[in-house]
């Protein structure tokens, strides 16, 4: 009896066993949900209580107890033990092989991203997409861009920086003072944020050089206050806490998104609409998100890139391998915090106004969350974790029905800050390191030949 | 590669009066050593003698506070490390301070930057030649090694450099016997074979007096005797110190 469960249980799956899980749990389920929900009280014309006949409902409930019991049994149990029982040789090898995989997601996930606008207005036309480009599509693609800004400086050169929000102020800030005082463009002012945001980020590298750990992310983390405190304070500049409002959009080769005759909408005959202007926004952010993924992916090869990981692995190996470490530190603050600086004009751009109030730590954390989240160093565990994060808060805004189920006075928006908490706990148990732990190696023997990892393994390399 | 000159003419390295502190603390209290090209030497000592200071400090960290380190008669007391690196001097530090996460091919990488790659293909084909054992491993991470396959990754990384000057720290620190011969055989082949320089840190007495041309002791941060390998293996004091009982 053991002999052939154990013998069926190898090649496929155990549906005998899988059967008698589901049985139990269906029995379980009734006694659960056949009084919960199969009964029901309710008051008659008479005021008197009735007791209704629901059972309908409830059994609805156990089969689907049932049926997904089944399928855990069958399928995803048996899987999940025989993935901890490999040897870890054949992980290595498995590493090896996973790529070709990744690519095609990441191939797929890059066809939805630049398909969605289409997609979400076709369903519900121009005025129904505003919020779902906007709130999700746009607020989403920012953080993940921060997040991979980031990710160069935490999850490749392993130098935790919790002010990084402060390279976000620097752009925002620089992009809507220079736009207003001097009347540039966008197009001229992206690049200027950039490089100014990168000059913070060394004039942050230079004091931290020889701090690591708890002791850098200390000091980077006064810096982003510091940097807050100061856009508050320096009322002649920045208007402190009031902010600075009327921040010029973005133009498309100079046609602006307005009502004007010469606005985009006059000059392509259509009915206007602000949903234009924001799917514009959405393939600006995208594509400056995928700016930001491609110079990583690139650096990651090149001797800076490699330099960073061999920081984050060993600094004193570092430095015996001839690697300037200072020069190291400062290009990963530099390079990192010159993609906040474009996200942070991005941002001053898209909401017309900018205050310190949008650059508190609370944002710095969610970053370092989404990077952390996501597995350090992995650009796709990355935008995941963005897509959830972010994503998920907006969800809360959306679950209204749930005030007819706690009374009108629930905010689910208040309970964002238990749910991020326990996602994070969740998440440092089972997958303590990040969604997309596994490491993508960046060097292969000849690979002009493209010997894949698994046949190096032979002897082929 | 240098030519062989075997002790004779100015050394390829000279380390003269050298002190370092540790905070107030002294660990070197004014050491001479000499490493002629195309020699093995040795520094052997007891756990905290100051041995590891000692390869630290000709690399630049911590900085010597007083005397100087010539490196082909250069002043190189004050360099920064990465520099003393580009100077080809290649260092396998304690502790084998591989990169854990990164794949042996990415490990060989790191030490061929140097050069930037130029000679990279031709170079892992040799060290794979020198330790097959890493050619079985080519795309494991690091940190999955054994210590024995670790300890040839850190030479072979820091040999990937093509440096005239290999300083290594204890290779043989929690190896099996037949993995230490193994690791002191390649050394004693890469010096017969292209004449590397080797300046060698062993508690390892035996094994590191018989591989060396010269050998130093080195007591509380002073060096305390000085020969070839074979008079200080035949040594009394050394053999009562460092060797009896402790052979294998």
């Amino acid at each position: 009896m053991t002999d052939t469960a154990h013998a069926t249980s190898r090649p496929g799956p155990d549906y005998a066993k899988a059967a008698k899980d589901a049985l139990l749990a269906g029995i379980i389920a009734l006694g659960i949900f056949g009084p919960l929900v199969g009964l029901k009280t309710e008051q008659n014309m008479s005021n008197e209580l009735i007791v209704r006949n629901d059972m309908a409902s409830a059994l609805i409930i156990v089969a689907i107890v049932m049926a997904g019991r089944f399928l855990l049994s069958a399928f995803v149990f048996p899987r999940m033990g025989a993935r901890g029982k490999k040897p870890t040789v054949a992980n290595a090898i498995d590493e090896g092989v996973k790529p070709d995989r990744t690519k095609l997601y990441a191939r797929l996930g890059l066809l939805l991203l630049f398909l969605y606008p289409i997609i979400v207005v076709s369903l519900l036309g121009f005025q129904g997409s505003l919020k779902w480009v906007d709130n999700f599509g746009i607020q989403i693609l920012i953080y993940v861009m921060l997040g991979w800004g980031l990710n160069i400086v935490v999850g490749l050169a392993g130098l935790l920086d919790l002010g990084y929000v402060a390279f976000y102020a620097v752009g925002a800030y620089s992009y809507a003072l220079l736009a207003i005082n001097f009347d540039l463009s966008f197009w001229v002012l992206l690049p200027v944020a950039g490089i100014l945001a990168a000059m913070w980020g060394v004039i942050l590298g230079f004091p931290v050089l020889r701090l690591r750990g708890d002791y850098l992310a200390i000091v980077t983390l006064a810096f982003g206050e510091i940097i807050r405190l100061v856009l508050i304070n320096f009322r002649e500049l920045t208007n402190g806490s009031a902010g600075i409002s009327s921040i010029p959009k973005v133009t498309l080769f100079g046609i602006p998104f307005d009502a004007s005759p010469d606005g985009f909408a006059k000059m392509f005959d259509l009915p206007l609409s602000s949903a234009y202007y924001k799917i514009f926004l959405y393939y600006l952010i995208l594509l400056l998100a995928l700016l930001t993924a491609y110079v990583t992916i690139r650096l990651r090869r090149m001797p800076i890139g490699r330099a960073w990981e061999a920081l984050r692995e060993d600094e004193v190996a570092c430095r015996s391998l001839g690697i300037n470490t200072t020069n190291t530190k400062l290009t990963a603050f530099a390079i990192g915090a010159m993609f906040a600086g474009f996200a942070g004009s991005f941002f001053a751009a898209r909401q017309g106004f900018v205050s310190p109030e949008s650059f508190v730590f609370m944002e710095s954390a969610v970053i370092v969350a989404i990077v952390v989240l996501g597995g350090m160093g992995s650009m796709i565990g990355v935008a995941v974790a963005a897509a959830a994060m972010i994503g998920g808060t907006e969800l809360l805004r959306e679950l209204t029905f749930l005030k007819a189920v706690f009374g009108p006075e629930f905010n689910p928006d208040q309970y964002r800050m238990l749910l991020f908490g326990l996602a994070m706990v969740g998440i440092m148990i089972w997958r303590p390191r990040g969604f997309v732990s596994a490491r993508q190696p960046t060097a292969f023997l000849f690979e002009r030949k493209a010997v894949s990892g698994s046949l190096v393994k032979e002897g082929h390399g | 590669m240098t030519s062989v000159t075997n002790g004779t003419g100015s050394p390829l390295l000279a380390v003269r009066g050298v002190k370092t502190f540790y905070g107030n603390i002294i660990a070197l209290k004014g050491v001479d050593v000499d490493v002629h090209a195309g020699e093995i030497v040795t520094l052997i000592g007891a756990n905290g003698a100051g041995k590891s200071t000692l390869m630290m400090t000709i690399f630049g960290s911590p900085q010597a506070r007083e005397g100087a380190i010539l490196y082909e008669g250069r002043d190189i007391t004050r360099m920064p490390p990465h520099e003393i690196a580009r100077l080809r001097i290649a260092q396998s530090p304690e502790g084998r301070r591989i990169f854990p996460r990164m794949t042996v091919l990415e490990n060989l990488q790191m030490g061929a930057g140097l050069d930037d790659l130029k000679y990279f293909d031709e170079d892992v084909e040799k060290m794979f030649t020198l330790f097959p054992r890493l050619k079985e491993r080519i795309g494991q991470r690091g940190g999955t090694l054994s210590g024995g396959e670790q300890q040839m990754l850190a030479i072979a990384r820091a040999l990937m450099a093509r440096p005239k000057l290999l300083m290594l720290d204890e290779p043989s620190l929690g190896l099996a016997p037949l993995i230490v011969k193994q690791i002191f055989d390649a050394i004693k082949e890469l010096n017969r074979s292209q004449g590397l320089t080797v300046f060698l840190v062993e508690q390892n007495a035996y094994h590191a007096l018989k591989l060396a041309h010269r050998a130093y002791v080195m007591v509380n941060g002073v060096i305390t005797m000085s020969g070839s390998g074979r008079e200080l293996l035949e040594s009394p004091e050394v053999r009562a110190a460092y060797l009896e009982g402790g052979r294998h």
